[in-house]
């Protein structure tokens, strides 16, 4: 039979001792088996000396290093065998062994590290600190009882939160302080040491009692993510029984009660103006346009986007409707297509500012997916229900010319279907006095995928919109 | 300290449970180590303690006044409500949230107040907490405010700067149902706030030097129950909020019966389980890639099955699509069987491209290997084709279960 090996950790959950026996061990290729771990406490007959071995160098993957950092904590005496075994294994049989979370020994190691990490959670989750007043003034101290030994690597949460505050953390595995500078650690104590009480309690349990809805008692879901052996030392939770033989009381004495009569107060003015009659100006007919729900599209947008612009612009641009960007803004032309239409604009030497601007379809028509609204083409019943908005801002403006940007735009001017590509740069005859001049939605220039055909069509549209300032000289470019 | 304080601060903690959202997470990290101020944010936020519902108590949740010139029917603080009235002074607040804080009870504080004279006065008294509690008292914890609809946006603004997190309640999930039980309130004004949350958060996104605007983003609250709305429509509802304002999370809150509840209302006692399944339904459309409409699709009534989770009732519906090769599968369709999480589904593409996975192997990495059974193949299991879709639900739907308060 092969030698039996006895290793003391003398600090139970330092990575650096283990690492220091573990180094050596591999050095001397000794087999997990053939090893007993012990800690201090059950050292009856001390380690065996290990033979010796120049240790080889050798490297070790560092989801390892941060396992056996975390599982050492764990309070399970064979956690430095299983961590031993896992190391033995990475480096004998597969050094990919962490991922996979499959392995039952990777699995139960992984096991090990949640328990730790939910343990240390829960602490900074269930401690509870209480205020006492010594010579240096106000200070603050917690018993605490963990699952784990998780003492050390809990300090720097309480360090980092409470860095102001004079404060200590007794468990029955050890005590910490800090005195606003350093933490110093000691040794274990009891209960009895630290405060019974603390003025703020009985506020803490009126503010746990009053934020449980009887209504909705779910003990089971409550014992999962507070699990009973925290309780003792948690304030609020001798409050629970009480408040749970009351919970189905309560709810039906709510439900039988009778509504009693309303309280009469009188209701403030409504700041919400109604839609009334014929709005006799933009501004009018824009507070109207807010309530539309002329047809479904109200539903899913964010509000009404309305034409904007002086009430005698002598031009009014119309384009398709609302994108993402006006839709959040609650103004038309500002998003990557407003943009293109600003520089070509400016290109062509019109003042954006004496034109008015509109849309054909005053709702963001849109399809969610994930956190994005994917762009839907309006259909001819809804341009048709939103012309009745269109016709009012023309016939309150009456413009002399009108610029069509894209199909949709001249299906709601025209009523007819009109082939931009056939019709682009012309202008028509329309009524009472107004032309149409047609062009392309700059948001189809910024679809071409071709570079060259982009430039091209660009100088197009600039093109055409030099043609409506050469029209209508009014609107050049102060410069 | 006064009794006064402490029976204002049982009216207004009480006003205030209805409102479902408790997050505390995803503000960006910081201490108190370089100052003389209080607290930290870890980014995860911690439930500091669950009240007998399992909901989670991380903030100190709680009404500046529970008076209200509005009256939603419900809600509890509405005018016509007799329920007895407080109000909370500025320091009141910051200094319970201080001392609650210093004996670690919470992570911080989730303001919100009923409407008093008007939104904008409601709003700054808001605004002036949080301000206090971080220019004064160098608080560092985390802080929730309310954004009242109608406020100024100057006022929202500096909400935003104070807050870790901004949120607005849509409250009921269709215009029709907010129209007849919350007749001062407007779905355009609380979309158009909402939209105007998205702009300020994106625009600070990125730049380092613009000034902290809702780091922790915007959330939302809808009332699920109170009126007529389907589970189809209220799923329709939420992809639409999540794609139009980004936000972070929306809150189902089952209707509850509130005392002395407004006659306009059922008295039915909340469907909590309903609830239940829109959350996981919810999880279904942000992480693993569903549709709203697949969620529902092919329910007579657009509501989701509440003896199932949706995520198996869709399985069931589509099991054309099953069994899938565990050792082959790509991962938008093993996201798809039921019992594997999306976590579960990471493990399991790391370790298969390292060995064959067995039926073993997959009991390891999920739980919930029963639910998953039926619907994967593994060298060693290959589920019988021809099994009735009714007959898989009858097994494994949860066995029924005398339902009690207090098992």
């Amino acid at each position: 039979m092969s030698t039996q090996y006895r290793i003391v950790m003398h600090e139970e959950t330092s990575l650096e001792e283990f690492r220091e026996h573990v180094r050596a061990l591999i050095a001397a290729r000794v087999a997990p088996r053939a090893v007993t771990w012990m800690t201090t406490g059950d050292d009856l007959f001390g380690a065996t000396p290990l033979p010796d071995a120049k240790i080889p160098k050798f490297t070790v993957p560092g989801a390892y290093v941060e396992l056996a950092r975390e599982v050492l904590h764990h309070r399970d005496p064979q956690r430095f065998s299983l961590l031993y075994t896992l190391l033995w294994r990475l480096l004998h049989e597969d050094r990919m062994l962490l991922s996979i979370f499959s392995d039952p020994l990777v699995y139960k190691l992984r096991q090990m590290q949640k328990a730790v990490g939910r343990d240390l959670h829960k602490m900074t989750a269930f401690l509870r600190f209480r205020k006492i007043e010594d010579d240096d003034g106000e200070r603050f101290i917690a018993w605490f009882e963990p699952q784990h030994l998780i003492l050390k690597p809990a300090a720097e949460f309480f360090v980092k939160r409470f860095a102001n505050m004079r404060w200590s953390v007794l468990t029955p595995d050890g005590s910490m302080h800090w005195n606003g500078r350093v933490v110093a650690f000691g040794p274990a104590v009891t209960k009895a040491q630290a405060p019974a009480e603390d003025s703020m309690e009985e506020w803490w349990r009126s503010y746990y009692r009053a934020t449980f809805n009887p209504a909705r008692a779910n003990p089971k879901m409550m014992k999962t993510e507070m699990p009973v052996r925290y309780w003792k030392n948690l304030p609020e939770a001798s409050l629970i029984p009480e408040l749970l033989a009351q919970a189905e009381q309560r709810t039906g004495t709510m439900i039988e009660a009778a509504p009693t009569a309303p309280r009469k107060v009188r209701a403030p003015v409504s700041a919400v103006a109604e839609e009334g009659g014929e709005a006799q100006s933009l501004a009018a007919l824009k507070t109207q346009a807010a309530a539309c729900q002329r047809c479904p599209l109200f539903c899913d947008a964010t509000q009404t986007v309305f034409g904007e612009g002086p009430a005698d612009a002598p031009v009014v641009f119309v384009g398709e409707q609302p994108g993402d960007q006006e839709d959040l803004a609650g103004q038309p032309f500002i998003g990557p297509a407003g943009q293109l239409f600003d520089r070509a604009m400016a290109e062509a030497g019109v003042d954006r500012s004496r034109a008015y601007v509109t849309n054909a379809v005053k709702h963001f028509k849109f399809t969610p997916r994930g956190k994005k609204r994917i762009h839907q083409k309006p259909n001819t019943g809804e341009v048709e229900r939103c012309r009745w908005w269109l016709d009012r801002e023309l016939a309150l403006i009456r413009p002399k010319l009108l610029v069509a940007l894209g199909g949709t735009a001249a299906r709601a001017l025209t009523g007819k279907d009109v082939k931009i590509t056939q019709m682009r740069g012309r202008t028509v005859h329309l009524r009472d006095g107004m032309s149409v001049l047609f062009t392309v939605h700059p948001s189809y220039l910024l679809r071409l995928p071709d570079a060259a055909a982009q430039a091209a069509e660009y100088r197009r549209f600039v093109d055409d919109l030099t043609q409506v300032r050469l029209a209508l000289p009014a609107l050049a470019r102060a410069a | 300290m006064p009794s006064a304080l402490q029976s204002k601060l049982e009216i207004l903690a009480d006003a205030a449970k209805y409102d479902a959202s408790c997050a505390s997470s995803g503000a960006p990290k910081r201490d108190s180590r370089n100052g003389k101020g209080i607290g930290s944010t870890t980014g995860a936020g911690i439930c500091h303690s669950y009240t007998p519902d399992g909901r989670c108590v991380s903030l100190l949740k709680i009404l500046l006044t529970n008076s209200c010139i509005f009256d939603c029917a419900y809600c509890i603080n509405r005018r016509s409500s007799n329920v007895r009235r407080a109000r909370f002074t500025v320091e009141e607040v910051v200094m319970l949230t201080l001392e609650f804080y210093k004996r670690n009870y919470i992570e911080g504080l989730f303001l919100s107040s009923g409407i008093i004279r008007d939104a904008d006065y409601t709003m700054e008294q808001l605004v002036e907490v949080a301000r206090q509690l971080r220019d004064v008292h160098g608080f560092r914890g985390y802080i929730h405010l309310k954004a009242i609809p109608e406020a100024s946006q100057d006022l929202i603004a500096q909400a935003g700067r104070h807050a870790d997190r901004l949120s607005i309640n849509v409250e009921l999930p269709t215009e029709t149902g907010l129209k007849r039980y919350a007749p001062e309130k407007r779905t355009s004004t609380i979309r158009s706030t909402m939209a105007g949350l998205k702009l300020k958060i994106d625009a600070v996104k990125g730049e380092r030097k613009a000034p902290r605007f809702s780091p922790s983003g915007q959330s939302t609250q809808m009332i699920v129950g109170a009126d007529g709305a389907n589970d189809a429509a209220i799923l329709s509802t939420s992809a639409t909020l999540y794609a139009s304002y980004g936000l972070r999370r929306i809150y189902y809150s089952a209707f509850s019966p509130i005392p002395d509840s407004s006659k306009a209302l059922p008295l039915a006692a909340p469907p909590l389980q309903r609830e239940h399944r829109l959350y996981q339904a919810d999880w279904l459309m942000r992480y693993y890639g569903f549709e709203a409409s697949e969620i529902v699709q092919g329910s007579a009534d657009g509501m989701l099955d509440l003896g199932i989770d949706p995520k198996l009732a869709w399985a069931l519906r589509n099991r054309n699509r099953f069994p899938v090769d565990i050792n082959r599968a790509d991962r938008e369709l093993l996201l798809r069987v039921p019992g594997l999480g999306a976590r579960t589904v990471d493990w399991l593409i790391d370790a298969r491209r390292h060995r064959t996975l067995r039926m073993d192997d997959i009991a390891r990495l999920t739980g919930a290997v029963r639910r998953a059974r039926p619907f994967i193949i593994t060298p060693d299991h290959r589920p019988v084709a021809d099994s009735d879709s009714a007959l898989l639900r009858a097994r494994l739907a949860p066995k029924p279960v005398q339902m009690s308060l207090f098992g």
